[in-house]
């Protein structure tokens, strides 16, 4: 019991080490004063002044809209990945295709931005396109990135089902296409909707391989706040940042209350069959249900 | 008869289909960048768009490969690569073994606690994972630099009388480094500890072992592989990391994804910073390969 509540200590110190600097953050861009590190009462006028700054709403626009593009690709892209490798058991090629598909996870990510910089430049060079670097380029960099978090996600998922569904579609005649979209999106869409998200969130965070392939003009969020805050704290950053965190933990929170109540769901209706089949089994002697109440 | 089999042989089957999209666009969105910044490292900068020089140039049937060594012994000659590829790797080590030391107990707590409450608790670590680093690590400026919040809260409390130089200095981006990737370990290590079967610690404890005992000799060893896939996600991609020497360092940290970064954008000196990004990528290979293991087995579901 001693090591137990070390542990607990340890929870509760690592969870404020990681919320109270944020959490003051949000405090100070309240702040009246313009200096940041005097408290001058509370105040909004960070947040009303960033309406007026065009250059940020745009880059604001810009980010969303990579952001939105991002989800949808890397969803499809780490779904199929996914599936290739946990019911694709046996291909030439597939140490390396599992090493592709996580290696994104760690590859530090000036690595990936310069070679896939270098790579834009060489095919532009090559087949003419693309002309110019910008929002289809970030789009590719974050999908190849995002795809990998998704990948992990649904493949966790994929392994806790129930295969014997799937194969009883197939038994029953259902070509394998069908049975993976009639059978296996549906069981694993909470899953999805995470991955999704995720990758939402994660590609409007990026600075890094946004500003190595992104061309001139197309400045996103972050490349945006980077510049700003290079130059040290100020209030209108504040604000921005509050308003990013706000933006992420209600993301957060949505795929949290979503797949918690799909779970329910799925439970509820598991249990249902559960009683259906009880219901049914009483009129004949049920092997296997018999060997539980003996061990029990 | 003839033209059917050929065209069926042609278009690829369903099964080649779903394997051949994703293998196709990581080949060539992240796998093929590899060899063109292998293949850049060996140019030399030149004033020109794209600025640097061709390796091979076919003229009057005449093929010459010019392969430039030179960015890789200037990165042996100048101690400033040298001593940043230390400092990275120094920082990565050393940080990781605080997030182990600070993650390790907290995943526990977590793996231990309620089934309700785990859910929360595993939520509030993941949600910093979805939120910008550089967000994260901008609120760590506004408390350590000398009149934040923090010297404020220390010259209050009568501790020190002059403000501590803490922000611009190896300590912050020490901070900022565990400070950002402690989810990272936390994760991967609760996602093992759950899985444990209470029953041989039990059985441990009926046996006589003491809780240090069997938790040393039986939760350590079965978490190995959470352990390497926590240390690998924090440790790589800080010794590449950028935005946290830039904006918590000083002049004394010298971080190589820092260098590469100015050599790239401020220098534009593309071919150094490829062969700084292809010897970076020299280092990290063996880890890579330990985490991609560790990931292996624990898609494959097996233990």
């Amino acid at each position: 019991m001693k090591r137990f509540s070390f542990s607990n200590l340890m929870l509760v110190l690592g969870l404020l080490f990681i919320y109270l600097p944020m959490l003051i953050l949000v405090i100070y861009s309240f702040n009246a004063s313009k200096l940041v590190t005097v408290w001058g009462g509370w105040s909004v006028k960070w947040y009303v002044g960033l309406l007026d700054n065009t250059q940020l709403m745009g880059s604001v626009a810009r980010s969303l809209e990579i952001a939105c593009y991002t989800a949808v690709a890397a969803v499809a892209l780490g779904t199929l990945a996914a599936f290739v490798l946990t019911r694709v058991t046996r291909f030439k090629g597939r140490t390396l295709f599992g090493g592709l598909v996580t290696a994104p996870l760690v590859m530090p990510e000036v690595i990936t931005g310069l070679s896939l910089l270098l790579l834009f430049v060489a095919m532009a060079q090559l087949i003419g396109w693309p002309q110019e670097r910008g929002i289809v380029t970030i789009w590719i960099a974050h999908t190849t990135f995002c795809a990998a978090y998704v990948a992990v996600v649904v493949s966790a998922r994929l392994r806790e089902l129930d295969l014997s569904i799937e194969e009883a579609a197939m038994d029953l005649g259902a070509k394998p296409w069908k049975v993976f979209f009639l059978i296996t999106i549906p069981m694993i869409a909470p899953s999805l909707a995470a991955g999704g998200m995720m990758s939402f969130a994660l590609s409007l965070d990026d600075l890094v391989l946004a500003s190595f392939v992104s061309g001139p003009g197309s400045t996103t969020l972050p490349m945006e706040v980077f510049s700003a805050v290079r130059l040290g704290v100020k209030p209108e950053i504040n604000a921005v940042a509050s308003l990013i965190l706000l933006a992420v933990s209600l993301v957060t929170f949505f795929v949290w209350y979503f797949s918690r109540q799909a779970e329910e769901r799925r439970k509820k209706a598991i249990q249902l069959a559960i009683d259906e089949s009880a219901a049914d089994s009483w009129k004949q002697p049920d092997v296997r249900r018999a060997k539980v109440a003996e061990t029990a | 008869m003839k033209f059917k089999s050929l065209v069926r042989r042609i278009t690829p089957s369903g099964r080649h289909a779903v394997i051949g999209i994703p293998f196709l666009w990581l080949f060539l969105f992240f796998m093929l960048p590899f060899f063109i910044v292998l293949k850049i490292s060996f140019a030399e900068a030149d004033v020109a768009i794209p600025p640097y020089t061709q390796i091979y140039t076919f003229v009057e049937q005449k093929l010459q490969i010019i392969l430039n060594l030179g960015n890789y012994t200037m990165l042996g000659d100048d101690d400033l690569y040298l001593a940043a590829y230390l400092g990275s790797l120094k920082m990565a080590f050393f940080s990781t073994l605080l997030c182990l030391l600070i993650g390790y107990p907290m995943a526990y707590a977590i793996a231990s606690a309620r089934k309700e409450l785990q859910t929360v608790l595993v939520l509030l670590i993941m949600m910093p994972t979805w939120t910008a680093i550089l967000i994260r690590v901008y609120a760590w400026m506004g408390i350590l630099s000398n009149n934040g919040l923090l010297n404020g809260f220390l010259m209050w409390t009568g501790l020190i009388s002059e403000p501590l130089q803490i922000l611009n200095t190896n300590l912050a981006v020490y901070i900022g480094v565990v400070y950002s990737y402690l989810p990272f370990m936390i994760l991967p290590l609760y996602a093992n500890l759950v899985k444990h079967d209470q029953s041989l610690l039990e059985a441990a404890s009926d046996l006589g072992s003491s809780t240090f005992n069997s938790f040393w000799k039986i939760t350590v060893p079965l978490s190995k592989n959470g352990i390497i896939a926590g240390c690998m996600l924090v440790f790589i991609p800080v010794v590449g990391e950028f935005v946290i020497p830039e904006l918590l360092g000083g002049p004394e940290t010298l971080m190589i994804g820092k260098v590469l970064w100015q050599e790239f954008f401020n220098n534009r000196d593309w071919p150094v910073a490829s062969a700084l990004a292809v010897v970076m990528l020299a280092i990290l290979i063996v880890p890579i390969i330990l985490f991609n293991r560790s990931q292996a087995k624990e898609m494959e579901g097996k233990e």
